[in-house]
């Protein structure tokens, strides 16, 4: 038996989409960082990977090399130096052998350590996102609600974005003290960050991080478990990271030219990339029932 | 204009939806009236979680119209969204976030403004008995606090329709029967509720409107007394004798309009009005019957179930149950 139902067909010239709401958007992203505070467990260990890389292994290497007084170990490494491109030697400064070895290991050799930070941070925490309001059963709280696939995808994204970024910064600014202390007088005063390095980390980093960041949310869109999502984007930071790793030392190395020509074209990739993003998040899919997941 | 006249608040003709090879919706229509508490009754995958989810816009179905509020959920869902509260089978909530950060989350992407909405946070908590509970991370609630947050959560912003997924599941009695008192009190506040169940003891007296549900489709729907009017007219009574079979003697008097007795059974008499009642009784101890029962019976909305999925499944309109037992899950769930 069904009952007949006479629908006068609502009219579909009137429809219309809301415009980006900026409030409702950041409303997901400051709820979706105020979970990962309260979450100690999860961010406890970034902060320690963050502080392993910016703090400890510069401080014991600079001080090895500053205070060591080990003639031989300092020489042998300054010679090591002579494999870097000449643009990156004439760059390098200092008035003694430590000071130019303490140089050259503070400002190159550290270079990953800039990208590898926010990658790992921001995967870990893009990774689940999606899929974790999925698994939680609160992707069915925004599913009814009116935040649009857009502003939850964009809310979401700098969500991830945000705790990678600021531990690098954070980290940034308190390697840029270390290295100034321990290294400056041997190298004849404070000399970090140089230029190439606010190049880096305000127009090399952010790029890149943004793609590796709309794939990871792609993927969190789409697997059906956090565990996957982990392993997932594991697989696609990887060779990011990697990639990142070589443009970044590359930007370093060579000229200013270098690095605003790689930033411009990650920042084109990852724009491309962000906007064909947002199509991964759908209501169907944080209710767990679109095909394919 | 009286409430009759309102318009519907949701319809929904011939709705057809699929998950790859399964069907959730199969030509579903049904209507929900404005200020009323319409029950979507029926077992588990009857689709009527697909159905609120089809209501609100957040799944969009490629056949059948739909329409809430007037509009396109499909289309407009941006403008539907907003005016609807939706309380989920499983409360939905932030477990790492306190009670009052979920409602306040929820008010702002509802768009309620930022002044007064700590006191607005704070009342609909009250109204919900968990406003002494709102400062404490989600994540230790029981399970009766929780769907008490998301009761809260659903009409912080007013909404005029509120969607409610099973909203007692996995609460204790005393829980569940207060949650059903508030979801009442809200009509009262000229809110239209959407309930769905497959407790039939829970929708008694609480459906202003039944629709029920199978395999994604309407089996019947209208009010209640409506309803049981339809499938059972005329007034029932039981009547039981010391030899049963003396009983069948009524089955031809003036204002019987039924009869059905099984074998060495009691018997189910319809009379045209419960006036007939002292007739019959009178007529039958006349007669020399020893009666042993009489017992009227309304039947209930859980008699009404049976007899409407019986009839769908081809076994004609079977007797109403006798006695008047809740079904439980697992009762419901062996009948399918």
């Amino acid at each position: 038996m069904s009952a007949t139902v006479s629908i006068s067909a609502p009219s579909r010239a009137k429809a219309r989409r809301r415009g980006f709401n900026w409030h409702r958007m950041f409303t997901i992203t400051r709820t979706e960082l105020k979970q990962l505070v309260q979450a100690k467990d999860y961010w406890i260990p970034m902060v320690l990977l963050g502080a392993i890389f910016f703090l400890v292994v510069p401080t014991i290497l600079l001080l090895t090399i500053t205070k060591i007084g080990n003639v031989s170990v300092v020489s042998q490494i300054s010679k090591t130096l002579a494999i870097l491109p000449a643009e990156a030697q004439a760059q390098i400064q200092g008035r003694s052998p430590e000071g130019r070895t303490a140089y050259a290991l503070a400002v190159f050799l550290f270079a990953p350590v800039a990208v590898v930070v926010p990658l790992t941070i921001s995967t870990a925490v893009g990774a689940t996102t999606l899929v974790g309001e999925r698994e939680r059963g609160t992707g069915e709280f925004l599913a009814h609600s009116p935040a649009t696939a857009r502003e939850i995808y964009t809310g979401k994204l700098i969500a991830s974005l945000v705790p990678g970024y600021l531990t690098t910064i954070v980290g940034f600014g308190l390697y840029s003290l270390i290295v100034n202390l321990i290294a400056g007088p041997d190298v004849g005063g404070w000399f970090f960050p140089t230029a190439h390095w606010w190049l880096l980390m305000f127009w090399v980093i952010p790029p890149f991080l943004a793609f590796t960041l709309s794939l990871v949310l792609r993927l969190s869109a789409r697997v059906r478990s956090t565990a996957a999502a982990q392993q997932a984007s594991g697989l696609v930071s990887l060779p990011l990271i990697m990639i990142s790793y070589t443009q970044a030392t590359g930007a370093l190395f060579g000229a200013a030219v270098s690095g605003w020509t790689v930033g411009a074209i990650a920042w084109v990739v990852a724009l491309a990339s962000l906007f064909r993003g947002v199509r991964s998040v759908s209501r169907a899919r944080l209710l767990g029932v679109a095909d394919g997941i | 204009m009286s409430e009759t006249n309102l318009p519907p608040v949701v319809a929904l003709g011939n709705v057809t939806h699929r998950f790859g090879d399964v069907t959730a919706l199969d030509g579903l229509t049904l209507v929900v009236p404005a200020r009323r508490i319409t029950v979507l009754l029926g077992p588990n995958g009857a689709g009527k979680t697909t159905a609120i989810r089809v209501i609100t816009g957040a799944l969009s179905p490629a056949v059948g119209e739909v329409c809430t509020f007037g509009l396109d959920p499909r289309v407009e869902g941006d403008d539907i969204r907003p005016r609807c509260g939706v309380v989920s089978a499983k409360p939905a909530l932030y477990d790492r976030l306190s009670g009052y950060d979920n409602l306040l989350y929820s008010a702002r992407l509802y768009g309620v403004a930022d002044r007064g909405v700590s006191e607005r946070i704070r009342a609909a908590a009250g109204r919900f008995g968990i406003d002494t509970a709102l400062e404490h991370q989600v994540g230790g609630y029981s399970t009766g606090m929780k769907t008490r947050l998301a009761l809260a959560r659903s009409v912080l912003h007013r909404p005029e329709l509120l969607l409610f997924d099973e909203p007692t599941s996995g609460l204790d009695p005393e829980s569940a029967h207060a949650v059903l008192e508030l979801i009442r009190d809200m009509t009262d506040d000229g809110h239209t509720v959407v309930m769905c169940t497959h407790l039939l003891a829970e929708a008694e007296g609480l459906a202003d409107h039944v629709v029920v549900m199978e395999a994604g489709a309407t089996l019947v729907s209208g009010a209640p007394d409506e309803l049981t009017g339809r499938y059972w007219p005329g007034d029932l009574v039981f009547l039981d004798a010391e030899s049963p079979d003396q009983l069948d003697r009524v089955a031809t008097w003036n204002g019987v309009v039924g009869y059905d007795r099984p074998p060495g059974g009691a018997a189910e008499v319809r009379v045209d009005g419960p006036g007939r009642i002292p007739d019959l009784v009178m007529g039958l101890v006349r007669d020399g019957v020893r009666v042993t029962r009489v017992q009227q019976h309304t039947p209930t909305l859980e008699d009404l179930y049976f007899a409407v999925r019986r009839e769908s499944a081809g076994g004609g309109l079977a007797p109403v149950e006798r006695g008047v037992v809740p079904a439980s899950r697992e009762q419901i769930g062996a009948s399918r």
